[in-house]
C-alpha cells in the first residue's frame, strides 16, 4: 500500500519557494554568503547559507508576528506552500497530521533572552522564551494551518526531518491519519554556529562536499515539507500524485556521539534497509541525494558505505548542501523535496565546487545539471549526531 | 504491547525496584528532584563525569529497565523528551554569552542535542537498530509509544525499549517560575490534599521494555493510547468515552483511573468534574504528588499503572481500596499547555 507525495514546499538560501529553489539548482547558484541577518562574533570569518529575508519580511510572508522565532516562520512558509500545492479536497473530512522536525526550536529568541536573564533571573522578556521548545514551533504552525489531529515533533539532529517524513508515512499506513504534512525546519542561531565551530568542522569558504580537500560544512537554514496521502485520498485529488515514498529505514551507527564510524556502518544499514523495504536493486536507483556535509568524516563514511552497497552500479550522486548549506533538522525535508523534483523533472542537480574527487572512492559526484533523464527511483540520505542515520527512497508511480 | 520490564529514576525511591511507593518521599518548596542512585555500577565511570543529570538518570533508567526484563539487545529504542538536555544547553549558552563566542569547548554542545539519551543508550548497547526521539511537549512520551505500537504492528520489532526523560535545571526553573505556575513553600505530601494556586515542578526518567507477545510474567499490557491537542476547554468526557469504546470497553469497565491533577485548582477543576462525572463510581487517584508536574510525567504514571496491575493492589501511599480483577487502568494526563493524553493499561 503505497504512500503518495501530493505536494511539496521549500524555503532555503537558494529560494523562498519550490520554483525559486529549482531555478537556482538548475543554474548552479548557491546561497552561501557572509552573514546578513545572524548576529555573531564570527560574522567576518564564517559564511552561512541564510534565507535571504529579514525576520520582518518572513513574518509578513508567514502571516505571523515578527517577534516569533524565525524557525516557526520558515516552517510556516514551506508548510503552507506544500499544502497549497497538494490541493486537497475541501469537502472531505480528513484526519490531518503535522509531523515537523527541528533541532533548534526557538533558540534564536532564547539566545537573545539569555544575556539579560542570566545576569538577573527576573529580567528578559518571557515572550522570547515561551516558544523555546522544539514542539512549540511545530504547534504554532499546526494550529495556524489547522492540522491538529495528530501533531508531533521529532529531533534526531541532522536526520530529524527524514525521520519525520517516514513517521508521517507510517501514520497513514497504520490508519492513524489520512493526510500528513511532514518534514522539518531550522533557523540559524549563534548557539548552533558556535557549537559546530567548537567541533572545528565549519568551512571558512563555501563548502566542497566529496572533494579530496574538503574543509568542512557551512551551516544553513530553511524548511522543507511533503504532503503525504494514502492511495484512497490520492484517487480523490484533481492532480494525481506521480511520486510515492517507496522505502525508508532508520539505523544507528552506535560508534560515537558525533563522529561517524570509518566504514559508515549506520549509513550502510540505513540505505540497505530502505532498499530492502522498496524491493529495489541498487542498479534501479537513478540518483542519490547525498547527506554530503563536506566534513572529512561524513563524506568518507558515507562514500565508503555507498561503495560497499553500490559497488559496480554507481548512480549519479550529489550533495545539494553545496547550494543550501547544512540546514540540520531541515535538511531531510529540503532534500526530500529536491528528490521529488528530480523525479518529476527527470533531472539531477550538480555537486558544486568539486575540484579533486576523493582518492579513496571509486565514484565521484555529478558536477553539472543533467536533465531529460528517465529517473524512476531516487534515494535521499540524512545522517546525524548520535549515530542517527536515515534513508528515504522516492519512486515514480 | 506487553511490559516485560521497567526502569525508573524519579523523585521517589523508585530505582532498582527497591519499593513500589511503600513510602512517600517528601519534597518541600517548588521542586521535586530525582532521588538519584550511585551510577558507578550502571554507567562507565569515565562517562559519568561528563554526563549531565538527565543523561545519567535517563541512561541508567534505561539500563536498569533492560536488566529488569533480562534483555541484552533490543530491536528499537524510542525516547521522548519535551525539553531535551537543558543543563548542557544552559552551560553552552552561558559560556557563549560570557566569553563572547570565543574559547568554547564542544562537550556541552554535543550533549545538548535532544537525541543524546537515545543515542547514549544505543551506544551503550552497541545497537544499530531503529532509534528515534520525540520532542513534542506533553506528547513526547506518548508519541514514542505510538511509534512502538506501529513498529509492532508492522512486524518491524519484537523487543522495544521505550521511555522518557526530562530534567529541572536552575535556568529552566527560573524561567518557568515566572509564569506563576508553582506554589510557594509547598510540600508534595499535601499537594493534592490541599489544592490551591500552583503546582510543584517535577522531573524523572521512566523506561519500559515492551514486547509484542506476552511472556507470562509481564507487568501489564498497554492496550492503546490517544493524544488530543486541545483548542480550549473542550468537553473531554465524550472523547474519553470514544477512546474506551474504540477499545471495546465502557466507563464501568475501567477499574482505576490515574489522573494528571497537580494541585492547582484551575488546572484540576475540569479533571475533578470528570472524576465526579463519568468516573463517579470508579477509584480515581492522582500521580503528580509523587513525581511533580513535567511534560513526560505520564511515563511515571505508566510505571505506577504497570506495578499496580502486577501486584493487583494499590500501594499504601495511595489507599486501601479493593481493585477489580482483571484490572483495566486508564491514565488520563493533562499538562500545563493543553496536551491531553489517554493510555489504557490492562493486567495480564
Amino acid at each position: 500500500m503505497p504512500v503518495f507525495v501530493a505536494g511539496v514546499g521549500v524555503i532555503s538560501a537558494i529560494g523562498n519557494n519550490v520554483a525559486e529553489n529549482q531555478d537556482s539548482l538548475k543554474k548552479g547558484i548557491h546561497g552561501i554568503a557572509p552573514m546578513a541577518y545572524l548576529q555573531s562574533a564570527h560574522r567576518n570569518r564564517l559564511p552561512v547559507a541564510e534565507v535571504k529575508l529579514s525576520n520582518d519580511e518572513l513574518a509578513q510572508k508567514a502571516g505571523l508576528s515578527n517577534r516569533i522565532s524565525r524557525t516557526a516562520m520558515l516552517s510556516m512558509i514551506a508548510a503552507e506552500e506544500a499544502l497549497a500545492d497538494a490541493r486537497l479536497p475541501l469537502n472531505t473530512a480528513l484526519r490531518k497530521a503535522f509531523i515537523s522536525a527541528n533541532s533548534v526550536g526557538g533558540m534564536d529568541k532564547t539566545e537573545n533572552f539569555f544575556p539579560e536573564f542570566s545576569a538577573n533571573f527576573h529580567a528578559g522578556r518571557l515572550r522570547d522564551v515561551v516558544n523555546h521548545e522544539c514542539g512549540s514551533i511545530t504547534e504554532l504552525v499546526a494550529r495556524k494551518i489547522g492540522f491538529t489531529g495528530f501533531v508531533s515533533t521529532i529531533s534526531t539532529a541532522c536526520s530529524s526531518s527524514a525521520n519525520a517524513i517516514f513517521y508521517g508515512a507510517r501514520l497513514i499506513l497504520n490508519d492513524v491519519a489520512d493526510v500528513v504534512i511532514a518534514g522539518g525546519c531550522d533557523s540559524l542561531t549563534r548557539f548552533t554556529l558556535n557549537g559546530f565551530n567548537t567541533l572545528m568542522i565549519l568551512d571558512e569558504k563555501p563548502c566542497q562536499p566529496f572533494d579530496e580537500n574538503r574543509r568542512g560544512l557551512n551551516l544553513g537554514e530553511g524548511a522543507g515539507y511533503v504532503v503525504l496521502v494514502s492511495g484512497k485520498i490520492a484517487a480523490m485529488l484533481q492532480r494525481k500524485p506521480d511520486v510515492q515514498l517507496s522505502g525508508y529505514a532508520n539505523a544507528n551507527d552506535a560508534y560515537h556521539q558525533t563522529a561517524s564510524s570509518p566504514d559508515g556502518t549506520g549509513s550502510f544499514l540505513a540505505m540497505d534497509g530502505a532498499l530492502k523495504m522498496s524491493g529495489l536493486k541498487t542498479s534501479e536507483i537513478g540518483y542519490i541525494n547525498l547527506h554530503g556535509t563536506g566534513t572529512q568524516n561524513n563524506d568518507i563514511a558515507e562514500g565508503t558505505a555507498i561503495k560497499r552497497l553500490f559497488d559496480g552500479h554507481y548512480p549519479p550522486v550529489s550533495s545539494t548542501k553545496s547550494f543550501t548549506g547544512h540546514t540540520l533538522g531541515a535538511s531531510g525535508g529540503i532534500e526530500a523535496v529536491f528528490s521529488v523534483l528530480a523525479l518529476q523533472k527527470g533531472c539531477v542537480f550538480p555537486n558544486l565546487r568539486l575540484e579533486t574527487p576523493m582518492k579513496d572512492l571509486p565514484f565521484q559526484p555529478v558536477t553539472r545539471f543533467m536533465d531529460n533523464l528517465q529517473l524512476q527511483h531516487v534515494m535521499s540520505n540524512s545522517f546525524g549526531f548520535g549515530g542517527n542515520c536515515s534513508s528515504l527512497i522516492f519512486s515514480k508511480s | 504491547m506487553y511490559i516485560n520490564g521497567t526502569g525508573i529514576i524519579s523523585p521517589q525511591q523508585s530505582f532498582n525496584h527497591e519499593s513500589f511507593l511503600q513510602n512517600m518521599a517528601e519534597h518541600q518548596g517548588e521542586q521535586m528532584r530525582c532521588i538519584e542512585p550511585d551510577y558507578k555500577e550502571l554507567l562507565d565511570p569515565k562517562l559519568i563525569r561528563r554526563m549531565s543529570r538527565i543523561i545519567k538518570f535517563g541512561t541508567a533508567a534505561a539500563m536498569d529497565c533492560l536488566k529488569d526484563a533480562g534483555w541484552d539487545a533490543v530491536d528499537a529504542i524510542v525516547t521522548g523528551t519535551a525539553y531535551g538536555c537543558l543543563e548542557d544547553t544552559g552551560v553552552f549558552l552561558s559560556r557563549m554569552v560570557e566569553h563572547d563566542e570565543q574559547m568554547l569547548t564542544p562537550t556541552a554542545f554535543i550533549q545538548s542535542t535532544h537525541n543524546t539519551i537515545g543515542a547514549q543508550i544505543g551506544l551503550s548497547l552497541k545497537s544499530h537498530s531503529y532509534n528515534n526521539t520525540f520532542v513534542h511537549r506533553g506528547f513526547s512520551f506518548e508519541h514514542a509509544l505510538v511509534d512502538a505500537q506501529m513498529l509492532f504492528h508492522e512486524n518491524a520489532a519484537k523487543r522495544i525499549l521505550a521511555g522518557a526523560a526530562d530534567e529541572i535545571t536552575t535556568y529552566s526553573h527560573a524561567v518557568l517560575k515566572r509564569f506563576n505556575i508553582y506554589r510557594k513553600d509547598a510540600s508534595n505530601i499535601h499537594l493534592l490534599r490541599n489544592p490551591g494556586k500552583g503546582t510543584m515542578a517535577g522531573e524523572g526518567a521512566s523506561f519500559f521494555a515492551l514486547h509484542s507477545e506476552p511472556n507470562g510474567n509481564d507487568y501489564a499490557k498497554i492496550d492503546g493510547l490517544k493524544t488530543i491537542l486541545a483548542n480550549g476547554n473542550e468537553n473531554m468526557e465524550p472523547v474519553i468515552e470514544g477512546f474506551l469504546a474504540a477499545h471495546s470497553i465502557n466507563v464501568s469497565g475501567v477499574g482505576l483511573v490515574l489522573m494528571g491533577v497537580n494541585g492547582d485548582e484551575p488546572h484540576d477543576a475540569p479533571l475533578q468534574k470528570i472524576a465526579n462525572g463519568i468516573f463517579g463510581t470508579t477509584p480515581v487517584f492522582g500521580f503528580k504528588q509523587f513525581c511533580g508536574e513535567y511534560p513526560t510525567s505520564s511515563a511515571f504514571a505508566l510505571w505506577m499503572a504497570a506495578n499496580i496491575c502486577k501486584e493487583g493492589k494499590l500501594p499504601p501511599t495511595l489507599a486501601e481500596v479493593a481493585l477489580a480483577k482483571p484490572l483495566r487502568v486508564l491514565i488520563y494526563n493533562v499538562d500545563l499547555t493543553g496536551h491531553h493524553s489517554l493510555i489504557l493499561v490492562s493486567s495480564c
